[in-house]
């Protein structure tokens, strides 16, 4: 019998080398898993990849001219993602399992279409001004994913219905809404038969910073503030971080658990209608096919893998947007599937799951206590 | 009556993948794993069954892959949450997300000399009407004028209602999901039963994917399941994690689905999207009732170790 094994064992601290070393790591391995599935279908891996950072980056000889329209694509793709993931983290804070960004940011889309397409149309005496109408977007957008947000929160606080199953339906229960929307109820008569809303006035757009990146990347970055005092700057925050850690230390604290669900939810699915919003009104313009792309599900990636801070989600949505936008030009200029992306994402979110273990746990080679056998320096020479 | 046998045998058609998938991931979540990964593991199936099938010119090649694959990638979530103890909701949407992505990688690659899958057509499982049976009126044209994969179900499903309900196997695997504690001390080894049933399930999620690629609408197109996973997900709580129920919820759905084809053929005005709705809101209606009333909850609710690792070290 060995007189060895392996042993884990939980560690008194949460390692800080491992919290470090199990992202690096889980990215590297999955890196060379898309490598060997590149060469599997003939591609050069490290070609690819050069081609895919060049792609979301852009390279030195095109900085010095001045051209940063990769650099410039990748942040367009970041808003969402920054706003989804602060969404799903601050959720994710409470152990609230909010599966339904998706669902919300669609919401608030659909909800700054219907500002922008039917208020200056209803009421035509009000101004026709950027400053009158954006706030009133924005917040109907928040207003409609918070509400969204807060059915399941609701259910949740009052009669313990499982929200990881209630968010994840009232995603698709929101995406066909929106299709029925764009495709039929509010499809633009004069639009040649295809499927989308009339363009929204000019009015009601966020204004442009530089090419396609508008004002919504700001209001990411501005989120990312607001939840971050919120969440580690107020009692709140910590009473929500309390809750998520035991919800009976949180009883005992006399916290409210239903009133926090509610707040939380309502805080988590009006971000997630931001999202929804800085789409719409920042680059679709109208209602149209688009919306619901994945960006809520890839929040829940990035939320994670963020450890569920808000500064941590500004740079992953930010690496995970240069992913997304470095997949799309291989298959423009190489000709090699865009879904190399969702690939490697998923299979580093895996990787760092399956190592997240070693942050709480360390694993120690110890000698059996039943151990009679004579001293062997090797293991295996005492198995034979 | 034409209309509703026309509706009744579609709804038999495309109820297939759904039960399988929805058997399988009873199956899981009763061992008490919760696998969000069904979506992916589906299309997974999907994708390599017709590429197998297409490249080995059988059909039953096809199946057997798929269900490898299934259960691989079923493999890894058990391994990621059983051993790794890491988040049950969070590995299972990492998963879809990864055969997502990995099966339209695949179908753009898996065609003859690196061509993508779209479009070709490959072998299939066709009707095969059963002699004498499929004459019956009405049932026959629905029950028994199906592919091979349909009559299989008519065998599965009491099989597995009865090894679940009527069997120690079946015994253990449920106290495994209700009470992962107790079945420890009864000397059942929980985390080798949850590795288990955590690949049957993916194997048979596999499968379902394969019945859409070969006999449902055979070929591959990208999105082929189209949401088909997550309407899964929502059935297994809809037939309160019982494989009798899943079928009637499974004909349900799928019914849905036919029923929406069939109405806009007559030109009807109900949309496509608002119909589609329905098994989503049923589920969430469901999920209340059975969580509301608290008698109804002892009887059919969820596995009471759902979601939860289980340490043995730190049992309590």
């Amino acid at each position: 019998m060995m007189p060895y094994t392996l042993k884990l064992e939980k560690r008194l601290e949460i390692s800080r080398t491992a919290t470090f070393l199990v992202p690096v790591i889980s990215i590297l391995l999955a890196l060379v898993f898309g490598a060997v599935l590149l060469s599997l279908v003939g591609a050069n891996p490290l070609k690819t990849y050069q081609a895919m950072l060049e792609g979301a980056f852009g390279t030195p000889a095109l900085w010095q001219q001045g051209r940063y329209h990769n650099i410039i694509e990748t942040l367009v793709k970041a808003t969402p993602l920054i706003l989804t993931g602060l969404a799903v983290a601050v959720a994710f804070r409470m152990r609230f399992w909010n599966i339904g960004a998706e669902g919300q940011l669609v919401m608030g889309g659909i909800a700054a279409a219907a500002v922008a397409l039917w208020v200056p149309t209803l009421l035509p005496f009000l101004p026709e001004s950027r400053w009158f109408y954006l706030p009133l977007i924005i917040l109907s957008s928040m207003l409609a994913g918070a509400i969204w947000a807060l059915i399941p929160a609701f259910l949740k606080a009052y009669l313990k219905v499982d929200e990881i199953i209630t968010t994840l339906m009232f995603n698709y229960i929101a995406i066909l809404l929106y299709q029925y929307l764009f495709n039929i109820a509010w499809k633009d008569p004069d639009g040649f038969g295809f499927p989308g809303t009339a363009m929204i006035p000019d009015f009601t757009w966020l204004p442009r910073i530089t090419g396609r990146l508008h004002w919504g990347i700001l209001i990411g970055i501005a989120a990312a503030l607001v939840v971050w005092i919120i969440m580690d700057r107020t009692r709140w925050g910590y009473e929500i971080r309390l809750i998520g850690e035991s919800k009976n230390a949180g009883r005992y604290a006399g916290i409210s658990l239903a009133a926090t669900i509610l707040l939380v939810m309502f805080l988590s699915g009006g971000l997630a209608g931001l999202a929804g919003m800085s789409e719409v009104t920042g680059i679709s313009y109208r209602l149209q096919r688009g919306l619901a792309v994945g960006s809520g599900f890839t929040g829940i990636i990035i939320a994670w893998l963020a450890r569920l801070n808000p500064w941590g989600v500004l740079l992953v949505a930010f690496l995970m947007a240069a992913l997304l936008v470095g997949g799309e030009q291989i298959q423009m200029t190489m000709g090699l599937p865009a879904s190399v992306s969702p690939v490697l994402q998923g299979a580093i979110l895996l990787f760092v799951l399956g190592g997240s273990l070693f942050n709480q746990y360390r694993l120690r080679i110890v000698r059996l206590a039943l151990a009679a056998e004579p001293e062997s320096e090797n293991p295996a020479a005492s198995e034979e | 009556m034409e209309l509703v046998i026309s509706i009744l045998s579609i709804a038999i058609v495309a109820g297939v993948s759904l039960v399988y998938a929805t058997i399988g991931e009873i199956f899981t979540e009763r061992s008490g794993i919760l696998n969000l990964g069904v979506e992916g593991m589906m299309i997974m199936g999907a994708v390599t069954a017709f590429a197998a099938a297409f490249h080995t010119g059988s059909a039953w090649v096809g199946v057997l892959i798929a269900m490898l694959v299934g259960g691989g990638m079923a493999l890894i979530h058990a391994f990621i949450t059983i051993t790794m103890r890491a988040d049950q909701v969070v590995s299972g949407l990492a998963l879809t997300l990864f055969g997502t992505g990995l099966s339209s990688f695949l179908g753009q690659r898996l065609g003859p000399d690196g061509s993508p899958l779209v479009g070709l057509i490959g072998p299939r499982f066709r009707p095969i009407p059963i002699p004498v049976l499929s004459e019956i009126p009405i049932i026959g044209q629905m029950f028994f004028n199906q592919d091979i994969l349909v009559y299989i179900i008519y065998l599965f499903v009491p099989v597995s209602w009865y090894f679940l309900y009527k069997t120690r196997p079946g015994l253990h695997l449920r106290a495994v999901g209700e009470s992962p504690q107790t079945a420890d001390a009864l000397g059942v080894n929980v985390l080798k039963l949850r590795y288990f049933y955590t690949m049957i399930g993916g194997m048979l999620v596999g499968l379902g994917g394969a019945h859409l690629s070969l006999a449902y609408t055979p070929g591959w197109a990208e999105h082929l399941t189209g949401g088909r996973g997550w309407i899964v997900i929502a059935l297994v709580i809809f037939a309160t994690w019982d494989p009798g129920r899943a079928v009637i919820g499974a004909l349900l759905f799928g019914g849905v689905n036919a029923i929406q084809f069939r109405l806009q053929a007559m030109g009807a005005t109900i949309p496509a999207s608002l119909l589609n709705m329905l098994p989503y809101i049923l589920t969430v209606v469901v999920l209340v009732a059975i969580t509301w009333f608290e008698s109804f909850r002892k009887r059919v609710g969820p596995p009471a170790a759902l979601g939860l690792p289980y340490m043995r070290e730190e049992r309590s």
